[in-house]
């Protein structure tokens, strides 16, 4: 409480004052719920180098065994000896699969196995910041990370030991084992995210039967991610082993892939937290088109469809992502989706933010771009013409004024007939657009009388009803024999659509008696 | 207009048609949210057979646009010509349960939900079921979630084959290979399980509510807790040991504090559906052994649901089950390291002590109480302060009023205003249960005080504290403790506080009635008119037109009237318009 600065005094205790108070301590400890009790005082074994041959395979069971022990982290002055000896011991683990040829003996896997479970799995304990913000706010680190860390280290190099003989591990290092390793990814701590990456990665390699899995279980998490929670710390880490999947992908694409792409990274451009993934995200959606540019099409539209609407920051991600599909794409594709690829950007180069705008109009600076421009330029230059006409006039931001110039230039040296010809009926086509406008709007108006004399219409039929006669509306000489709750209904239906004119409707009852 | 009317009947769907088309979602949107007129419009023949057609085919659109349409025809019975029809709102309602995206999932679901009742019990098998079925064995998950949430209510109106085939289907969905299909078939368990037969619930749902509660995914887990509540409370007594305790004791236990949290945030509700017995025996160390969790959270919600736990322990031996196995804990939790758990302990802690009486709460609440009034968090303090009035009626005030003071004086002064406002909020309450003396000397300072507090909010909050208090306390006590003090601050070198004092009579004049209102307050006001900062001067005419009521026409007329007439000729734009706009309100003109 000592520390209060002057603007949270001024402000009061917003949540997130408050939360700053309370935050004093960084790490937590991992949720393990009353695994085991109070942990027994280890005594040192012998060192493993020491041993005969004939007896290291026994220590190093022991030391594996030894190892499973868990340590409270929160309390820094219990155990202090046991801790030591764990992270010796640990540490000559990691030495001992590492360097040593022929240690890993098929009796070995489930010991070391075990102990990896022991140690890393575990619920992941709630956040201590409910609204965690990974951009702006430090990650809570896991507290037992000296032991931690030492075994995900001795996990690496387990599965990479020139010995490791998948055949046999896959009796250990089976789905549920995958399953557990997968929901740490969503552990807060990136240290601990870091090195799940590397060796998920070694495992879809080495483990071919977990293959699909894995990525079911992935896909799994991303629709979880993306519809339910919203919340996942791994994403980013996931997405950068898929990247290097896809690029391992067989051609032609199967449906499965492809469906993962439509159904599971294209929505996740929805996130709110786009911008913690995003490289990644745009890097494995570049990856598939390079694979199949016939998804070119339906990828543009999904991510026009999903296209931000208020948020600046992501819309800017987005452009950036088209642009890198530009930059792939090809001209034949780019055929396919110029009209609604151009009415965005036409609408993005208009945008008052001027990042928006600013990156939209770096387009004109890709020289490949500009080239699929110029062959297609008398379908984009209509499209594009308008808001860059307006713009060049209206928009706040002198630099985006000058670089729409220069991009009007450019589109005039293309097409100058045609440019000319879209000046001179630039008014005209505005003119145009307003009448439209007004027109829908009487369109509607008759719509909206037709509806109510529909609805007298069935009001008036309902002779059930005693106190239903409408003497205001001049079309009641019609006569359905609709049921007497219709009556009902329709006034129920027409409150939905438009209160003010309910009011009229039902204002005739009592005017009739 | 002859001609037009034959057109009319035509371009509905026609301007339908074309909006729908635009490119401008907001014009889709409008478009969609007035179907209902289209609707009307075509009749109910032309909406079968052309307009539901076409809404199906061209589904595909912005999520906001299918959300507004699934949205729309729950309510199209009637637009379609009855329940003989409804039956055709189904083919679009179907595609749109099949959508990515939640909310528009959902929408579709309840609409769908809402013209089952519609539907004739031959319609029911006909048509509804089977798109249930279809769904339930969709390929994309998302159909199957929607499958979810309609057996229960196709269930209890078709026949016995239809039920069997509705419960079969059931299963399946509840051992689907995603998650999501399991999260959500295990959130209707316990819908289902209430309108099934109750030979069945034993049968069918006891395992299914088995397998799902020991689901390798927490999020599924923690959702058959919630299921728990209502299998719990189908079942005959008897059955409720074999049959649910021993899965609630494994959720009670599990490794995941989610689930575990979610045992705590039921535990009211498990603790009803399973009766005293069991409660007794099990649910007293269970609750014991969530209250000392090892994460916060669970300690939180566990330590909220404290008092509604030992209200509904049975009554023969509840006090002897709180004394020996419940106070202990609570004891524990008042000195937690959390200060969520703290707070939430707080909020509830004072109901404890209309459950135990007055010797207990004396000897074993009190001080618990005074521990958390001295507590270094702020809501901690005003949980308790805010719910002394259960203390009140148990032990009176009197024994908690030496602690209590120093508390609210701290509060009284805290650095955030929020802090300031909210104990200012309780003054009143205090001051009823204090009784007029204590409150004269010792708090009346600190009332005072707040009026010249430098956040306004404050301010006017300590304004309206005034009010009450002398609505509780009488216009004589006012006129006595104080209208003084606050007709004293019009000669304040601030202006701020001189435009308090204003403040301070428009909320006092009604309570403090004519005769004061007349004799103090109205000459300072009146004086205050000449005061050189113009936000003073309008006030003054803002107050006049509020205390005007409260005088005699007297006094309006010959020094109300006057003043605002002088007001009105003020050089300040504002002082102008509401000295006129008083005059008129008084109707002084």
């Amino acid at each position: 409480m000592s520390a209060i600065s002057a603007s949270e005094k001024v402000d009061g205790f917003t949540r997130k004052s408050m939360r700053k108070a309370q935050k004093q301590r960084k790490s937590q400890g991992s949720s393990q719920y009353r695994t085991q009790s109070a942990p027994v005082e280890l005594s040192p074994l012998p060192q493993l180098k020491d041993a005969p041959s004939t007896e290291q395979q026994e220590l190093f069971t022991q030391k594996l065994q030894q190892c499973c022990m868990l340590f409270d982290f929160l309390d820094s002055v219990t155990d202090l000896k046991s801790k030591e000896i764990k992270r010796a011991t640990l540490n000559e683990l990691v030495d001992f699969v590492s360097t040593n040829r022929g240690v890993l003996v098929e009796s070995a896997y489930p010991e070391i196995t075990n102990m990896i479970s022991t140690n890393i799995f575990r619920a992941l304990p709630p956040s201590d910041n409910p609204d965690f913000d990974p951009e702006e706010d430090e990650p809570t680190l896991e507290a037992s990370w000296p032991h931690m860390q030492l075994v995900y280290e001795f996990l690496l190099r387990f599965l990479e030991n020139p010995d490791f003989q998948p055949s046999i591990a896959k009796r250990h290092i089976d789905q549920k084992f995958v399953l557990q390793l997968l929901e740490l990814f969503d552990s807060e701590d990136p240290r601990e995210r870091d090195f799940l990456k590397t060796i998920l990665h070694r495992i879809y390699g080495k483990f071919l039967g977990l293959r699909a899995f894995i990525r079911k279980q992935i896909n799994n998490i991303f629709l979880r991610f993306i519809y339910e929670t919203e919340h996942f710390n791994g994403v980013a880490e996931l997405l950068e082993i898929l990247g290097s999947i896809i690029n391992g992908f067989a051609l032609p694409l199967k449906a499965e892939h492809k469906q993962f792409l439509m159904k599971v990274l294209i929505p996740l451009h929805t996130a709110k937290g786009l911008a913690l993934f995003h490289a990644q995200l745009a890097y494995c959606v570049v990856q598939f088109l390079e694979k199949d540019p016939t998804l070119t099409e339906p990828v543009i539209r999904g991510l026009l469809k999903f296209w931000p609407k208020t948020c600046s920051q992501k819309e800017v991600m987005f452009l950036g992502e088209i642009e890198e599909i530009l930059d792939v794409i090809e001209p034949t594709q780019f055929k396919k989706i110029q009209e609604p690829l151009f009415k965005q950007i036409s609408k993005c180069v208009a945008n008052p933010h001027f990042q928006v705008a600013e990156r939209a109009l770096y387009f004109w600076n890709n020289e490949y771009i500009l080239s699929l421009i110029e062959e297609n330029i008398d379908k984009v230059l209509p499209i594009m013409f308008g808001s860059l006409y307006r713009i060049s006039k209206e928009h706040w931001n002198p630099t985006i004024v000058a670089l729409v110039y220069n991009v009007l230039k450019t589109l005039m040296e293309m097409n100058c007939t045609l440019f000319d010809e879209l000046t001179s009926s630039y008014k005209a086509d505005r003119q145009r657009e307003k009448k439209k406008e007004q027109e829908r709007d009487e369109l509607w108006k008759k719509l909206e009388e037709l509806r109510l004399s529909n609805a007298t219409l069935v009001q008036n039929n309902s002779h059930g009803l005693p106190s239903v006669q409408n003497n205001n509306n001049n079309n009641n000489n019609n006569s359905n024999n609709d049921s007497v709750n219709e009556d009902k209904s329709a006034d129920g239906a027409a409150e939905t659509v438009d209160g003010k004119d309910t009011m009229e409707a039902s204002e005739s009852t009592p005017c009739a008696k | 207009m002859a001609g037009a009317d034959g057109d009319d009947s035509l371009y509905p769907i026609a301007v339908l048609i074309d909006e729908l088309r635009n490119e401008d979602v907001q014009l889709r949107l409008n478009s969609i949210k007035k179907l209902s007129t289209i609707a009307l419009a075509l009749g109910v023949e032309r909406t079968r057979t052309e307009l539901l057609p076409f809404l199906t085919d061209t589904i595909y659109d912005e999520d906001e646009v299918l959300l507004a349409l699934a949205e729309q025809l729950g309510n199209f019975t009637m637009l379609v010509g009855g329940p003989e029809y409804v039956h055709c709102l189904l083919p679009p309602l179907e595609s749109l349960a099949t959508v990515e995206e939640t909310v528009v999932r959902d929408k579709a679901v309840e609409s769908l939900r809402k013209i089952s009742q519609e539907h004739s019990p031959v319609d029911l098998e006909v048509h509804f079921e089977p798109l249930v079925k279809r769904l339930a064995s969709g390929d994309w998950f998302t159909s199957r979630t929607s499958a979810c949430g309609l057996f229960s209510v196709c269930y209890p109106r078709v026949s016995s084959t239809v039920k069997a085939e509705i419960r079969q289907h059931f299963r399946t969905l509840c051992s689907d290979d995603t998650p999501m299909v399991r999260r959500a078939a295990a959130s209707k368990l316990g819908e289902f399980a209430k309108v099934l037969e109750l030979d069945y619930v034993k049968s069918d749902i006891i395992s299914l509510f088995t397998a799902l509660a020991s689901d390798e995914q927490d999020s599924v887990r923690l959702l058959a807790v919630e299921a728990c509540v209502s299998i719990a409370t189908l079942l005959p007594q008897e059955d409720l040991e074999t049959l649910v305790m021993p899965t609630l004791r494994q959720a009670a236990e599990d490794k995941s504090w989610r689930v575990r949290y979610m045992v705590a945030d039921k535990f009211s509700e498990l603790q009803k559906a399973v009766g005293p017995e069991i409660t007794k025996n099990d649910l007293v160390p269970a609750f014991q052994n969530l209250l000392k969790d090892c994460e916060a959270e669970v300690r939180a919600a566990a330590a909220n649901k404290v008092k509604e736990f030992c209200e509904n322990l049975p009554e023969d031996n509840r006090e002897q089950i709180i004394m020996t196995h419940i106070l202990p804990c609570v004891k524990e939790l008042v000195s937690d390291t959390n200060q969520h758990v703290k707070s939430a302990l707080a909020s509830v802690i004072m109901g404890l002590s209309t459950i135990l009486g007055k010797d207990n709460t004396i000897e074993h609440l009190l001080p618990l109480f005074l521990a958390q009034l001295k507590d270094e968090c702020p809501e901690v303090r005003l949980n308790i302060i805010s719910n002394l009035d259960c203390v009140n009626e148990v032990i009176g005030i009197r024994q908690l009023s030496q602690s209590l003071l120093p508390a609210i004086v701290e509060l009284a002064e805290d650095a955030k205003w929020r802090v300031r406002l909210a104990i200012i909020e309780y003054m009143p309450l205090l001051a009823g249960q204090l009784g007029v003396e204590f409150f004269d000397e010792k708090l009346n300072t600190l009332c005072m005080a707040w009026l010249i507090d430098h956040v306004y909010a404050i301010r006017e909050a300590a304004t309206c504290n005034l009010m009450k208090l002398v609505e509780k306390f009488g216009a004589e006590w006012a006129q006595n403790t104080i209208v003084p003090k606050v007709l004293g601050m019009a000669n304040d070198p601030n202006y701020l506080h001189r435009m308090t004092t204003l403040f301070c009579i428009n909320a006092l004049s009604e309570a403090c009635g004519q005769d004061i209102t007349t004799k103090q307050m109205l000459p300072v006001v009146l004086k205050m008119s000449n005061d050189q900062v113009a936000n003073v001067r309008f006030n003054v005419a803002k107050s006049l037109q509020k205390i005007g009521p409260v005088l005699d026409s007297n006094a309006l007329q010959s020094e109300v009237k006057p003043t605002l007439e002088k007001l009105s000729g003020d050089s300040d734009m504002d002082v102008k318009y509401f000295a006129q706009e008083a005059i008129i309100v008084l109707a002084l003109a």
